[in-house]
């Protein structure tokens, strides 16, 4: 069996546990043997993005003291994934973002899989959460991923591709152009009556999520959950 | 120490430690497929972009419709000063000269099929840049031979240091609500005759 | 709009940009306005470099074109020179804006002018030469359509490419009325209507003036050529028409070679207006006995250029060819419009560049960006927006607050024991919440969150307890 490492990221670690251990049934599934080292934190992206480069390179400097002996990382966040791979060579001249990769990437590039023989029968619109699609080029690797899902609607977000506001710490600095974002978000949200909106970020999700829970809409879902879905 | 040594010492400072510039790849297109038709694809674009498409010397004069005075350069072939307006050649006509002709009939140096753009560089049958520009009407001829697919085509036929206006349609404007409209400053009406 | 307000005057001068996005989203007309237009150039930006199947291979020849120029700027700009000046033309050097300003009204009045005509150029609104200019009793009229709006309405530009972008056809069509004086009576917000009351107030103008001041797109050192890209044909008159021509131009506008344009001539119209090619193009080189103007001079401009040019990481903002398109797909830029930012270069490139042409000014810019990207992707010469603004973040200040929160932070995850404690404690302290599921209120500074959003709440079990349940 292949061994993987999982970084679950601070925010799942947090906030999210549903989501690792989706992403820890799918690999398990498809018959690999998934590591979870303790002593992970947070990629320091936060630090990094908010100017403190040198709190980010500690933090850095420790990712790679904890996952440096893996040959393959998966993480289900395209923005800490990202932070590894684009960032790292600056901070740490580190290039183990080239062994970290984002889920979808891991599941359609690595193991060489769409279906992952998921059955979720419901509506579900999804959102190209900005550093997956940008910065990391995921591209149509969720969508296609979701597709193969048995029983799934999928139905599309209007203006998908416009960023949900959160950015960090932009949506405290800048607290009101980031809800004017976010409100765009939520109404393009709520128009598809979807049941579900799913996106590869909890750290987007929770800031749809927020406006969501006040405005009313498809309930937020890392799409790892959908993809760990059995009938 | 003067401005230019400054600015120039300036920017020696500022380079001291810069890593060296990159290989310039150069990987993008320089023509056109071959089976590309660009005639047909330069009518395409001239008529996308409001101008007027005309074939043959003999439509000159249709092209020319409703005009009594034309502005021509000196040079201007005599087999295209046809149909019935009056041809005023350019020696020199003041600017309200030019102001009050009804038209300009000039060649030009090169087109563009991609993107329908007629190129002056003051070449024969060209004249000079006011020629081209005070009239309210310019009508333009290009021979077939002058008809490249690319721009990477067309740049090489141009005197490069002489003074160039590359035409894409009537003047036009997107300052409002970035929507195009035609006709603000140069000529109004471009009328485009292809000759074979 | 009876009164005609100037939009900028409503944002308070010298807001940091919080503030002054905060007043610009409290004006619903100008959120529609904005909408509307950078909705419509965006399709059609996406539609024509969609045509090209070479697009990607096209930025990334540009890219390094630049590159290249700013690592060989000495070179380039002495090698300018000698072609301009060999062809006729002068060509003047100036440090900063004062020194620019100073020679171009010298210029002006030794051509025996007091007016000149102005063909729209980013780097005399940079200067302000206009202002300059009028302080020393001249007047400089703006002849592109857009720039004639914001200065009949006593504004300021909102957008790099469409100046009065931030205003709709019947707001323009007011400040026409009331402001040109020969607006024709009855004028309707019809487009074609506006752009010919327009060609009509400055056409005795542009056959009459003796004097034009421009910018350039593209100074091309090989051949000491100037390129000016335009629309509507004032460029053409005011680079035609008039005996003395005065082009400021920023020192990173060279371009090493003519063929070089093959490149640059594919991006920019189809990045800035969303057109195969733009109307007209004008390429001159010194003066050309009897066609156009006799008298050609140039400067070449710093102001603040090379202190860009000493970080390797920020100079990439030099490559800039003043598209606009980044601000056209910029979600931040399309709710506030460009008098927020409170630099005359707004959107994603003003982010970066302003605070490096004025160090320890503009520090809040860097910050107005939720770094999406979408800036990177569309632009043709590939500057790495996003890296820039980190990078940038990373130089500037930070408050107290903010250093011993993401000091703390960091003190915590840097300490994975101490971490997984802190995780514990949170999921202790949320106990209250659990049940509702969400936080809706919460105290200073986690209040900028709670204002608009709910927060979610740490689980009852973590990610950690789970694992190590199964592990056993």
């Amino acid at each position: 069996m292949t061994r993987v490492a999982l970084f679950i990221t601070c925010v799942n670690d947090a906030l999210f546990p549903e989501t690792p251990k989706a992403v820890v049934r799918i690999l398990e599934r498809l018959g690999y043997d998934v590591d979870f080292p303790a002593a992970q934190t947070c990629c320091g992206q936060m630090h990094a993005n908010s100017g403190f480069k040198k709190d980010a390179t500690r933090l850095a400097r420790d990712f790679d003291d904890v996952f440096g002996g893996y040959d393959a990382i998966v993480t289900p966040s395209g923005s800490c994934a990202a932070m590894a791979r684009d960032q790292y060579p600056h901070l740490t001249g580190s290039d183990i973002g080239k062994r970290v990769h984002e889920l979808s990437e891991f599941l359609v590039d690595v193991a060489g899989v769409e279906d992952v023989g998921a059955h979720f029968p419901h509506t579900v619109t999804y959102h190209p959460t900005c550093h997956g699609t940008r910065a990391l080029g995921l591209g149509d690797k969720p969508l296609r991923l979701l597709r193969a899902v048995g029983g799934i609607d999928l139905v599309d977000l209007p203006a998908a591709d416009q960023c949900c506001g959160f950015g960090g710490t932009f949506a405290l600095k800048n607290a009101e152009v980031s809800t004017a974002m976010l409100a765009d978000k939520c109404a393009n949200a709520a128009a598809t009556s979807a049941e579900y909106l799913a996106a590869a970020d909890n750290s987007c999700l929770t800031h749809i999520g927020g406006g969501i829970s006040r405005t009313g809409g498809p309930r937020p879902i890392h799409y790892a959950e959908i993809l760990a879905s059995t009938a | 120490m003067s401005a230019r040594d400054e600015i120039l010492a300036r920017m020696r400072t500022a380079l001291k430690d810069a890593s060296a510039p990159p290989a310039v790849p150069r990987e993008y297109r320089r023509a056109l497929d071959l089976e590309v038709d660009i005639v047909a694809m330069l009518i395409d674009r001239l008529v996308d972009y409001k101008a007027n498409v005309h074939h043959g010397a003999a439509a000159i004069e249709e092209a020319l419709a409703g005009a009594r005075r034309v502005a021509v350069p000196a040079d201007l072939p005599a087999e295209w000063r046809v149909g019935g307006a009056e041809f005023v050649e350019d020696r020199g006509l003041t600017t309200a000269e030019l102001d009050g002709v009804d038209a300009v009939l000039t060649g030009c140096a090169a087109a563009v099929a991609v993107s329908g753009t007629i190129m002056l560089d003051a070449g024969a049958a060209q004249g000079r840049r006011a020629l081209t520009l005070v009239p309210d009407h310019h009508v333009v001829v290009v021979r077939r031979d002058q008809i490249t697919g690319h721009l990477a085509e067309a740049l090489p036929r141009l005197d490069r240091t002489a003074p160039q206006t590359w035409i894409s349609g009537p003047s036009a404007t997107s300052d409002i609500e970035l929507q195009r409209v035609e006709g603000v400053h140069g000529p109004r009406r471009l009328d485009v005759v292809l000759l074979d | 709009m009876s009164d005609l307000v100037p939009a900028a005057s409503l944002i308070p001068a010298g807001a940091p940009f919080p503030k002054a996005a905060k007043v610009a989203l409290g004006m619903p007309q100008l959120r529609r306005n904005l909408a509307h237009a950078t909705g419509t150039i965006r399709a059609k930006r996406a539609k024509v470099a969609g045509e090209l199947d070479d697009w990607e291979a096209l930025r990334d020849t540009a890219a390094a074109v630049k590159a290249n120029v700013q690592r060989r700027l000495p070179e380039l700009a002495v090698r300018f020179e000698e072609n301009a000046t060999a062809a006729g033309a002068v060509v003047h050097w100036a440090r900063d804006a004062a020194e620019a300003n100073r020679i171009a009204a010298r210029l002006v009045r030794e051509a025996g002018a007091e007016e000149v005509v102005k063909v729209k150029s980013m780097a005399t609104q940079e200067i302000e030469l206009n202002e300059h200019f009028e302080a020393e009793g001249l007047r400089a009229f703006e002849t592109d359509l857009a720039e004639l709006i914001v200065q009949l309405a006593e504004d300021k530009p909102s957008h790099i490419l469409v100046p009065a972008i931030h205003y709709n056809r019947t707001e323009i069509r007011d400040i026409f009325s009331q402001r040109m004086g020969d607006a024709p009576a009855g004028l309707t917000d019809d487009p074609a209507a506006l752009a010919e009351a327009a060609r009509l107030h400055l056409r005795r103008r542009f056959l009459s003036s003796t004097v034009a001041v421009s910018g350039a797109n593209f100074a091309v050192a090989e051949t000491g050529s100037l390129v000016v890209v335009e629309s509507e044909g004032n460029g053409r008159m005011c680079l035609t028409m008039p005996e003395t021509l005065i082009s400021i131009v920023g020192i990173e506008k060279l371009l090493p070679d003519f063929a070089d344009l093959e490149v640059f001539m594919q991006l920019l119209p189809r990045s800035s207006t969303g057109e195969r090619m733009n109307p007209y193009t004008s390429v001159w080189t010194g003066v050309q006995d009897g066609d156009g103007p006799q008298h050609v001079h140039i400067i070449l401009l710093d102001n603040g250029r090379t202190g860009v040019l000493a970080d390797e990481v920020g100079r990439q903002a030099l490559s800039c060819i003043r598209c606009s398109a980044c601000l056209n797909v910029c979600p931040v830029y399309e709710r506030t419009g460009g008098h927020a930012y409170g630099h005359v270069y707004p959107g994603p490139i003003g982010a970066i560049l302003a605070p490096q042409l004025e160090p320890g000014r503009h520090d809040d810019l860097p910050y107005a960006s939720s770094l999406c990207g979408a800036c990177y992707e569309v632009c043709p010469v590939k500057i790495n927006i996003p890296e820039v603004l980190v990078h940038l973040r990373q130089q500037g200040p930070h408050g107290a607050g903010e250093r011993a929160a993401m000091g703390a932070a960091e003190a915590v995850m840097a300490r994975p024991r101490l971490w997984r404690t802190a995780l514990r404690l949170a999921r202790l302290g949320s106990m209250p919440w659990r049940r509702k599921g969400f936080v809706r209120r919460m105290p200073w500074p986690a209040s900028r969150w709670t204002a608009s959003r709910d927060l979610p709440v740490p689980p009852k079990e973590s990610f950690r307890d789970w694992w190590k349940e199964r592990e056993k």
